[in-house]
């Protein structure tokens, strides 16, 4: 077994009941054989109670009991499986639009995001607003399932004119890696096992896509950014001096010996140790949780930055974001919130609300300026110290926030920086 | 195209993860304390909190919660990591508020004072002042699990409110909360049972000797095999046997299902656990009370 050299990857799942994503789901975790026997009997007997004749697989992926009780996914789910090629972790999102911020929860680590059509109704609404925010979100890839293929004879046609009809819309969204392929979930058609009933199809079967596509690239090595997470002093005679910055580097690829800016200072240092309990680390790159030493005597702290001279990112304290908003209470225009950036808190007034977004057209709402539970928006804030920040597209942990609600300490806002 | 090396097999990754977590635990809280049971989980949480603030030493006490029926190997286990370590441990007791009154105790033949950890746990986290509380329990074990949060908030009563959970999103944790409030952190959520023992193969981490192979006088009840010991009543028709088996969890003495088994090293663990097809909970009689007895519990305060 060669399983600790495999690759973790994340996808998440958008699609509501209808579309079959719960058969979807249960579907890959049976055929990789992730589904257990105790797990199976359950569902089972479960589906026998509900006069069901078949082993309802979708029943693997409700998890409370709110939610069998009313047969649809509340919260995102996470579920596992391993191939002897990689790791997969789903995170299982429910699909409609009252659960916006669920999906963009999901999202949010996501290499992957599977998008389910059925087969029969084509391009909806809700194939859109999937599409739409995990371009939002910056999933580097996106598979259009189309589901149900059995339901529409495996005719080729079918397939066709969906494909056309989602690559007509979704070439106004900012995703770069599209692949569409034909299934059916509950026949087994092209999940793991190529389909006997769609011999015109010429691409992989989902399994593999999912095993092979290439993630190496979704992190970004080219901006050196380490954030300050915690400052490690074990005060003992061993390691009197030893003073060291743990975080997990955001950006870039680190080497002892790099010179390095330090952020808000704007001191420079240079690297003198890359530490971790197994001993000194050649090099740091995302998503290692790593220790840096400096050469100079410096005073850092949690929520200051390490970063190179000649690549620095955007230091401001006026900035300006697409929010999706998570609370009952709507967005207060010029109210004040806590907002956690990288390992930085800071505090926050919302200055302007420039638009809300209609998820389902993508029309630029600049009357309507309500943001409540599950809208999007684009807003600029000011924060009460300046942030260093990348855009969201180009680095999706230093370009992004959240923000906190001082009076509740609920989470309302997920913030991408523009 | 420059070929790329710079990627991590998933063990490292969720290591990362994990080492993230703990330290924004310790970032963010004030008085932080980690749940130890003795089992793998749990060992795995403290190995991993060493690393993250290595080359210091672990800056939070242990805390176990004392059933009373414990293995004799979990002791000995926990007591030699303790002083390894040079962590400080606390011990609450539930025989201790058994004799004073404030709880009572089941009877019977299933009885079994799991249910009564809770109650102690909570007083534990009260008495101690401890903010947050790092435990090793995994989304891949249940299904309440599969929804649980890094950070899980609790409110005064140490209960969990499922539908008032705070959205995770990227590396974005917020632990931010109301005097009296506190949370339960799950390092390990995004690990599977495969994957804790693979890595505790990589770290050659030792374990106690109930995981391996070996010789136990047990008896049968629904299909499982639970240890001849005074702390569980047996029917008359229960007859004791030896048998070679191990443990596949370790918890209280009355509610964990040993498994018939050969398997005498981690390697050997791993196969069995790689082509197994029940699940490790599924020997856990805790869990078979109710189809929702996860979720009923952690509703309580249940860790």
């Amino acid at each position: 077994m060669n399983q600790e050299k495999a690759e973790l990857l994340r996808f998440t799942t958008a699609g509501s009941v209808d579309d079959g994503k719960s058969t979807l789901i249960g579907r890959l975790l049976f055929d990789a054989k992730a589904i257990f026997e105790d797990q199976l009997e359950a569902i089972r007997l479960t589906s026998e109670r509900r006069g069901g004749d078949e082993i309802d697989l979708s029943l693997l992926t409700d998890g409370l009991r709110a939610e069998r009780e009313q047969g649809i996914t509340i919260d995102v789910a996470y579920r596992y499986f391993s191939t002897p090629k990689r790791k997969f972790i789903i995170a299982d999102t429910p699909g409609h639009i009252q659960y916006t911020r669920n999906m963009v929860t999901g999202a949010s680590t996501a290499n992957v995001a599977l998008v389910l059509v059925d087969a029969r109704h084509g391009v909806i609404e809700q194939t859109k607003r999937h599409a739409f925010l995990a371009s939002l979100l910056q999933i580097p890839h996106l598979v259009v399932c189309i589901n149900k293929m059995d339901l529409v004879d495996y005719k080729e046609d079918v397939y066709n004119n969906i494909k056309a009809e989602f690559e007509k819309f979704s070439f106004k969204l900012d995703v770069k890696d599209v692949h569409f392929i034909p299934i059916s979930a509950l026949k087994g058609d092209n999940i793991v096992d190529r389909s006997q009933n769609m011999h015109w199809f010429e691409g992989t079967t989902l399994l593999y896509y999912l095993e092979n596509v290439h993630i190496g690239s979704d992190h970004n090595f080219i901006d050196a950014r380490f954030p300050i997470q915690h400052v490690i002093r074990p005060n003992t005679d061993e390691f009197h001096d030893y003073r060291g910055y743990a975080g997990r580097v955001a950006g870039g690829i680190w080497k002892k010996g790099d010179q390095v800016t330090l952020l808000p200072s704007g001191f420079q240092s240079k690297i003198a140790k890359i530490d971790s309990m197994d001993g000194e680390l050649e090099e740091a790159y995302p998503p290692l949780s790593v220790t840096l030493l400096l050469e100079d005597d410096l005073d850092l702290s949690r929520g200051e930055m390490i970063v190179r001279e000649n690549n620095q990112p955007n230091v401001d304290q006026d900035i300006e974001l697409m929010i999706c908003w998570f609370s009952e209470k709507p967005m207060q225009l010029n109210g004040k919130y806590t907002l956690f950036h990288t390992t930085r808190e800071a505090r926050c007034v919302i200055k302007e609300i420039r638009y809300k977004l209609n998820i389902n057209t993508l029309h630029r709402d600049q009357e309507d300026l309500k943001i409540g539970m599950n809208d999007i928006g684009r807003i600029s804030i000011r924060t009460t110290k300046p942030l260093f920040f990348d855009s969201y597209r180009k680095n999706r942990i230093t370009g992004s926030v959240i923000l906190i609600d001082e009076g509740t300490n609920a989470t309302v806002a997920a913030g991408m920086i523009i | 195209m420059e070929q790329f090396n710079y990627r991590l097999d998933y063990l490292r990754e969720l290591e990362s993860e994990s080492i993230f977590i703990i330290r924004e635990v310790a970032a963010q809280f004030e008085n932080p304390v980690i749940l130890f049971s003795g089992g793998k989980d749990s060992i795995l949480v403290t190995h991993l909190a060493r690393k993250a603030f290595y080359p210091a030493k672990i800056p939070f006490p242990l805390l176990h919660i004392d059933t009373g029926h414990n293995f004799e190997e979990t002791l000995t286990y926990r007591d030699e990591m303790v002083s390894r370590l040079g962590v400080r441990l606390k011990i609450a007791s539930v025989q201790e508020l058994i004799d004073t009154g404030e709880l009572t105790e089941e009877s019977g033949f299933n009885a079994t004072r799991n249910y009564l950890q809770t109650p102690v746990l909570l007083k534990a986290i009260e008495d101690g002042k401890y903010d947050v509380a790092l435990g090793g329990a995994r989304r891949d074990e249940e299904k309440a699990r599969a929804k649980e949060r890094f950070f899980s908030h609790r409110d005064e009563f140490g209960q969990w409110d499922p539908k008032n959970q705070r959205p995770e999103l990227w590396n974005l944790f917020n632990g931010k909360k109301r005097s009296g409030e506190h949370f339960r952190v799950f390092p390990i959520s995004n690990w599977t049972e495969l994957d804790v023992w693979m890595y505790l193969a990589v770290e050659k981490i030792p374990l106690p000797s109930l995981y391996f192979s070996h010789t136990r006088s047990v008896f049968e009840r629904d299909g499982m095999l639970l240890a001849n010991h005074p702390a569980i009543l047996r029917r008359e028709n229960e007859v004791p046997f030896d048998e070679i088996i191990r443990f596949r969890t370790i918890g209280d003495i009355t509610c964990t299902g040993a498994v018939r088994s050969p398997a005498t090293s981690l390697d050997d663990i791993i196969e069995e656990v790689a082509t197994s097809r029940t699940t490790e909970r599924g020997g856990r009689a805790d869990d078979k009370r109710a189809e929702t007895a996860m979720e009923d519990r952690k509703k309580q305060g249940y860790f």
